[in-house]
């Protein structure tokens, strides 16, 4: 049988290779929302994991806000990706300096 | 009767506002009839009410009139005591301020010469002048009626501040302004003390009714309390001298008479009225009234013995060398003030109290006597250029002859009784300090003679004025002025003899002054002499006597017959002569380390402590520390969204590690 | 080792390839088809927790929507893909160091001795006409009314968001406003000359 343990560690690997995702494409801003989007599953796969153990159905509707919520960001950090683009010629972080103190 | 006593307090209040607030409609004739009908009602309404203490056995009044807050238990309330001492005080205020104020009427009718064309404040000044020493009537009033400290405060701040108004009448006078700064700063120092007494009874008895602050003083006599360190203090000796040091301030005793010499930059109305007759007695009467509280420490008795003491004998000395005809009564007040405390001092509370009543009288006498010469000499008041004045101004002659006679405490006259039985109480007195205080005094008497005739002498007799202008003009004063001078001279004559037997060796102030029978120093001197009349009779065997008539017979010796020696006196002793003249040299230490020292403290304090340390380091330097994080900081603040990326990931991996393994 | 578990392992693995290959890719859009790989293969996952209407949603909403979006970003920006990789190598070493610290303090705490089979047991499986979909139905209808009608304002705002911040105006298009055609004046367009017939 599969434990509760095996799924954890799945979300648990997952999101720490997000997170040197993260580091390691930390020009590259549509990556970095893909890795986003990456931790987001991580952190799915332990509420369905949770869900399915404790048999409680809250944890799937709340991957199922989660997944509406990450749908909205993932629409409208592409937008701004593209106006982005269009000013800026270039989705480079470090072009993106503007709140340099 | 409580609405008679309601009507003595309240009139002269409202004589005051309706002076003072529409002088400029009611005019100068509205003012003073208004004025001086307020305290005229308040003069018959005390009188009756003496006459049903002394005839009708009225009964004491102590009650609350109006109760301004309750905190804690403690009750803050204008309440009135009612009993002789009350009736007595009350008397005396209203008739000298009866007699002052009509006696204004005449001595400000051309106040306008005393201010520049120009002055705002001389427009309406006769008004307000008015108003003031109405409100001075009412402040006295107060604090005389008081039963309750709370009450005592307020008359004692109030007659303090309507003082300081009127030292300083004459505002366009920079003498005046300093002068009334001066009285005001001197009175500050003594009422600190007195608040800090009034807080010690507060805090040890939870209340400010005199009733039960007397009926809780006797359980608290042997307590001791710490100020600082471990040195213990007796409770009663540290409130005694604490509300005594308010009375050395409004009472003006050394070290704090500073202030009374120079307060006669004011109008002599009021050097009168204020400075002479009443106000200048409210430390006497304070005492006096808290004598249940003095009695049981014999510390601050000896305290008021020897100041008193030191008061009396050293401020006559001065007076021996003015030349300003008002400065000499000063000085006169002074050492007077002096004899009132030694009484006080000498637990013969009744002859202090005694004393206050004749010296009210003859005092005023005296300064509107002196205001009466003023006016004839055109407010020159250098007594060297005075002289024979007793040809052009009869009245005032004679009745400066009663009051210095009755100053001098020549027999019969009502300043002999009260000043023998001071001296006689102090004789039997055994606290500490009292022998010294019995030389002093004693020799006290021939300095009075001395200055009083001189004054005398110089004033009235001798060559004429040397301004032959001014001899012209000189006649005597309208009767508005001498009236009062009459009115005055009458009791400054015949009340001490007449009143002598039921207040000091009757029962009049039987339960209202507490005498410890050990300390009854009235009571030892009533077996020598028995009654004023036994005084009278035993005028050969006292040495007053003697001192008073070798004073008098010295000052006709030197400025009568032989004025040749004064100065010769003067150029002998030049050493003792500066001193006196120099006062002692109190104005002048006073100025270097008390003035000129807070100004230094105040300099310091502002350079460094608001300039340096609240401009510097706690506006400006925590505005330039803020800037100067903000410059540091802001390096953080990269701009580069993996930075922060990276930030928030370290945080978030230090956040589990601590979660996992702490 | 049940054909269950195998599943399982395998699908895992996916994911977990699937996701390093996303971070390390040379080319977003290889990334990005890694991504929709992991995606797919976490939906059989979730399967086999028995959260079937997720795992088809998953398919549906993210490889179907949300990723063809992202290719459809990609494809259409002119990305210099020489420079995005510019430190790629320099930071790999902390990247990993943090994703193996992250990881193992993770899986310390979700470890078997925390979460095995012998603290939460594997539930019974459900009967085969059991309908995922209508238990979820009855929880968001009725208990998560409000939130869900908030997550539908949400999308509603990204849309009219996502439109707002792309849309603009362009000068160079031939574009003929209808509100102004239609509220033309006559003095718009007529302008009356008086003026001297010639002398012919």
């Amino acid at each position: 049988m599969i434990a509760l343990s095996d799924y954890l560690i799945l979300g648990a690997i997952l999101f720490a290779i997000s997170i040197a995702g993260i580091f390691i494409n930390r020009k590259n801003v549509i990556v970095l929302l893909m890795c986003v989007e990456l931790m987001l599953l991580a952190v799915n796969i332990n509420f369905v994991a949770f869900s399915h153990f404790l048999g409680d159905s809250a944890g799937q509707v709340f991957v199922f806000f989660i997944l509406t919520v990450a749908a909205a960001e993932a629409a409208i950090g592409l937008a701004i990706l593209v106006v982005l683009f269009r000013s800026k010629q270039s989705i480079n972080v470090e072009d993106m300096d503007a709140l340099k103190g | 009767m409580e609405n008679i006593y309601l009507t003595i307090v309240l009139v002269p209040l409202i004589g005051a506002i309706i002076a003072g607030f529409f002088g400029g409609t009611i005019g100068r004739k509205g003012a003073h009839w208004v004025a001086s009908g307020g305290v005229g009602i308040s003069a018959l309404l005390s009188l009756f009410v003496l006459k049903r203490f002394m005839f009708d056995g009225e009964a004491i009044f102590n009650g609350p009139v109006y109760t301004w807050m309750v905190s804690d238990g403690l009750h803050m309330e204008v309440g009135f005591l009612v009993d002789q001492l009350t009736a007595v005080m009350i008397s005396v205020v209203t008739f000298v301020s009866f007699c002052v104020h009509i006696y204004t009427i005449g001595y400000m009718a051309d106040d306008e010469h005393n201010w520049p064309k120009t002055s705002l404040a001389g427009r309406n000044s006769y008004q307000r002048f008015f108003s003031y020493i109405s409100l001075f009537t009412f402040s006295m009033l107060m604090l005389v009626m008081s039963n309750n400290f709370l009450q005592l405060f307020f008359g004692w701040e109030a007659v303090g501040l309507v003082s300081y108004l009127l030292i300083g009448f004459w505002s366009v006078r920079p003498t005046a302004i300093f002068a009334n700064l001066k009285a005001f700063l001197v009175n500050r120092v003594g009422d600190f003390g007195f608040i800090l007494g009034i807080a010690a009874i507060a805090m040890y008895t939870n209340s400010l009714d005199y009733a039960e602050v007397f009926a809780k003083a006797p359980g608290l006599a042997d307590t001791q309390i710490q100020i600082w360190g471990d040195s213990s203090w007796s409770l009663m000796s540290v409130i005694g001298i604490l509300l005594f040091i308010g009375a050395m301030g409004k009472s003006a005793q050394v070290p704090l008479h500073v202030w009374l010499p120079d307060s006669m930059e004011g109008p002599t109305p009021i050097s009168a009225l204020i400075h002479a007759a009443t106000m200048v007695t409210a430390g006497i009467f304070m005492v006096a009234r808290m004598s249940p509280l003095y009695e049981l420490s014999e510390t601050a008795l000896s305290f008021v013995l020897i100041i008193g003491a030191t008061t009396a004998f050293f401020t006559g000395l001065i007076g021996i060398v003015q030349n300003d005809i008002k400065r000499v009564v000063a000085y006169s007040t002074l050492s007077q003030l002096g004899y009132m405390m030694v009484a006080l001092g000498a637990s013969a509370y009744a002859a202090g109290i005694f004393h206050l009543m004749t010296h009210a009288f003859f005092k005023a006498l005296l300064f509107l006597a002196a205001g009466s010469v003023i006016i004839g000499m055109h407010h020159d008041q250098d007594i060297r250029n005075m002289g024979g004045i007793r040809k052009y101004m009869p009245i005032t002659y004679w009745t400066s002859l009663l009051g210095s006679l009755a100053l001098i405490g020549f027999p019969f006259f009502s300043g002999f009784f009260s000043k023998d039985a001071i001296i006689e109480a102090v004789h039997h007195s055994s606290i500490a300090g009292s022998t010294y205080a019995y030389w002093l005094v004693l020799a006290g008497v021939f300095v009075t003679a001395l200055y009083s005739f001189r004054m005398f002498f110089l004033v009235f007799h001798g060559e004429g004025p040397r301004d032959e202008h001014a001899k012209e003009h000189l006649h005597e004063s309208p009767k508005v002025v001498t009236v009062p001078l009459v009115l005055l001279a009458i009791p400054s004559v015949f009340l001490g003899y007449f009143t002598i037997d039921p207040m000091l060796f009757g029962d009049w102030f039987k339960g209202v002054l507490h005498v410890l029978p050990e300390h009854d120093t009235l009571a030892a001197v009533q077996e020598v002499v028995h009654s004023g009349n036994g005084m009278l009779a035993h005028t050969y065997a006292s040495p007053a006597f003697y001192l008073a008539m070798a004073g008098l017979g010295m000052a006709f010796y030197i400025y009568m017959i032989n004025p040749a020696i004064a100065d010769k006196v003067k150029s002998i002793a030049s050493p003792i002569y500066t001193l006196l003249d120099k006062k002692y040299w109190f104005d002048e230490i006073y100025q270097t380390i008390f003035a000129a020292g807070s100004r230094g403290l105040g300099k310091i304090l502002w350079l460094v402590g608001d300039r340096g340390l609240i401009d510097g380091l706690a506006v400006n330097g925590s505005a330039y520390s803020v800037g100067w994080l903000a410059a540091i900081v802001r390096h953080v603040q990269t701009g580069y969204l993996y930075h922060y990326a990276i930030a928030m990931i370290l945080g978030l991996l230090l956040l589990l590690t601590w979660f996992v393994f702490l | 080792m049940t054909l269950e578990k195998l599943i399982f392992y395998v699908l895992a693995a996916v994911v977990i390839l699937a996701a390093m290959m996303v971070v390390t890719r040379r080319n977003p859009v290889h990334s990005a088809l890694f991504l929709i790989l992991a995606f797919v293969a976490c939906s059989g996952i979730w399967i086999l927790a028995e959260a079937e209407f997720l795992a088809i949603v998953l398919v549906l909403v993210y490889v179907g929507a949300v990723m063809v979006l992202f290719l459809f970003v990609l494809m259409m920006l002119d990305i210099d893909l020489a420079v995005l990789r510019a430190g790629f190598i320099k930071m790999l070493p902390l990247g990993v160091v943090m994703a193996v610290a992250m990881a193992a303090e993770l899986i310390l705490v979700v470890r078997a001795e925390n979460f095995g089979l012998d603290k939460y047991a594997a539930p019974a499986r459900h009967a085969a006409d059991y309908s995922n979909t209508e238990e979820i139905g009855s929880v968001l209808y009725t208990v998560y009314m409000y939130p869900f009608e908030i997550a539908a304002v949400i999308l509603l705002v990204a849309i009219i968001a996502a439109i707002g911040l792309t849309m603009r105006k362009r000068p160079d298009t031939k574009y003929l406003d209808p509100t102004n055609q239609v509220l033309v004046k006559r003095d718009d367009r007529v302008r009356m000359v008086s003026m001297d017939a010639e002398k012919g």
